[in-house]
């Protein structure tokens, strides 16, 4: 028995959309997940080094809730058992009118997931910023938003850019994981491709690929930001030293 | 202009300051000195309520900081601190350093808060450095740099803490000079050092504490001469025979 291998197939018509539209939909997944996570993990991961107690506890469950539940266990968790535990009319929404169940259940899953990992990243971040330009911001009068606004975020955003550049490319592998509800992202759709034409080594290679080159850019992305966050000195170097 | 009133402050069962009690009027430069680990850092962050205190008040400009009336982010705005560390914002230019927190604190406008920052840089012999950042100046230009963003806020009183400390010798003099040139100006100033050549050429007063108590409050000259108790006397010799 030996494998007849035809890279062929993977630019033959419907496989090729197939592919490209799981492409599409791994992009606009992890974009969707991460314009939603950075916002929201940034605000959990302020508000954990914040002045209110209780409310930094709360942050801390929040992140070790998301944090330390497997995606997988998440993903079936937001599917499945969540419409059945919310109260009836909303369960039924959920699970008969929602648009689009399988990606807006996924998205959303994924984005708390990935925003309580980037909450312990920028959490980091102020604390390695450190107490001196807090003290520094509230002695002139800010307010503890004004402070964090202006002097603890950028600072944070700058020292943390290399660990949020991996966050930002592990979302699109992470999106791979929402395949078990039923989104057809890229995985599925070469599973998809397998599965119709035996080529299986051939349509996963080929996602791949298309994995790496997503990275790239990602890379590429990052890299622009860094360049245009770390002008003449501004990268903390001294913060570095310390 | 400061009236500090029977001040106690404990860290769990630690008593850091005992029943410290001073006032301070209007144009005066106060010398804070002891020992390390005397509470002079501590008690000054008490007067911005950088530092919180169990018992006693302290009242800035006649608001009680403990008063729940009191606004502590709009007494802050009126009372400047400079920091040992300089503390500048790593990733602002000095010019920004000095007009954020007259921007986004006193609601002034950019243009007027520029103006002033480059009038302040000049009186701190700067003026040629305000597009760079912190990391690229020496620590006294730092420090100098640090005083003029304190000063944006024209503030009733300055707090020092350890200004010089943390420079290396041939730059402490020209913090120091730019320090005189204020007392000079008529700043009430309020200054923990052991720079006592500052102290005797425009210190009004010294209040010396050792373990967490104001063991002397006394005119400079007297404090200098002849001081009262055995500690300032130990003390003042240790610091002579260096």
């Amino acid at each position: 028995m030996s494998y007849r291998w035809n890279w062929g197939i993977i630019f033959e018509q419907p496989y090729l959309s197939w592919l490209l539209q799981g492409l599409g939909v791994t992009v606009a997944l992890s974009c969707l997940a991460w314009a939603i996570a950075l916002p929201l993990g940034t605000l959990v991961g302020s508000l954990r080094t914040g002045p209110y107690r209780a409310i930094r506890l709360l942050c801390a469950w929040y992140v070790q809730a998301f944090r330390n539940v497997p995606l997988i266990v998440q993903m079936f968790l937001w599917f499945f058992v969540f419409p059945e535990v919310v109260p009836k009319a909303v369960g039924f929404f959920l699970k008969r009118q929602l648009p689009i169940p399988e990606f807006t259940m996924g998205c959303l899953c994924l984005a708390l997931y990935t925003s309580a990992r980037i909450a312990e990243i920028i959490r980091s971040g102020l604390e390695a910023a450190g107490n001196g330009p807090r003290n520094a911001a509230l002695a002139s009068g800010m307010t503890y938003y004004q402070a964090y606004r202006y002097v603890l975020l950028p600072m944070s955003f700058r020292l943390t850019m290399p660990p949020l550049t991996s966050e930002f490319l592990a979302i699109f592998k992470n999106s791979s994981v929402a395949l078990t509800i039923g989104v057809l992202e890229l995985t599925a759709q070469s599973h998809q491709v397998e599965s119709f034409t035996f080529q299986g080594f051939e349509a996963f290679t080929a996602a791949t690929v298309l994995y790496a080159l997503i990275s790239w850019a990602c890379l590429g992305i990052a890299g622009a930001v860094n360049r245009q966050l770390s002008n003449a000195g501004g990268l903390g170097t001294e913060v570095a030293i310390k | 202009m400061i009236k500090i009133d029977g001040v106690c402050k404990w860290y769990g069962s630690h008593q850091v300051l005992t029943e410290c009690s001073a006032s301070i009027a209007r144009g005066e430069v106060v010398v804070v000195c002891g020992p390390s680990g005397s509470g002079k850092s501590t008690l000054i962050k008490c007067i911005n309520g950088l530092e919180s205190f169990q018992r006693g008040d302290i009242v800035v400009d006649q608001e009680s900081i403990k008063s729940p009336k009191t606004k502590i982010y709009k007494l802050r705005s009126r009372v400047g601190m400079v920091f040992q560390s300089f503390e500048l914002y790593p990733h602002l230019t000095c010019i920004e350093n000095i007009t954020l927190a007259p921007q986004k604190v006193l609601k002034r406008s950019r243009d007027e808060s520029i103006d002033r920052a480059k009038t302040l840089l000049k009186q701190v012999g700067l003026s040629a450095h305000g597009a760079k950042y912190p990391s690229q100046l020496s620590g006294g230009q730092q420090q100098r740099v640090a005083i003029a963003r304190s000063l944006a806020m024209d503030p009733l009183v300055m707090l020092f803490d350890e200004p010089t400390s943390a420079l290396d010798p041939e730059m402490i003099n020209e913090v120091l000079d730019v320090m005189v040139d204020l007392a000079r100006s008529g700043m009430t100033m309020v200054v923990v050092t052991h720079e006592m050549g500052f102290a005797q050429r425009v210190g009004t007063r010294v209040l010396f504490m050792d373990a967490g108590v104001i063991v002397e409050d006394r005119a400079c000259s007297e404090f200098f001469d002849r001081p009262e108790s055995d500690r300032a006397r130990a003390f003042l010799s240790s610091i002579v025979r260096r």
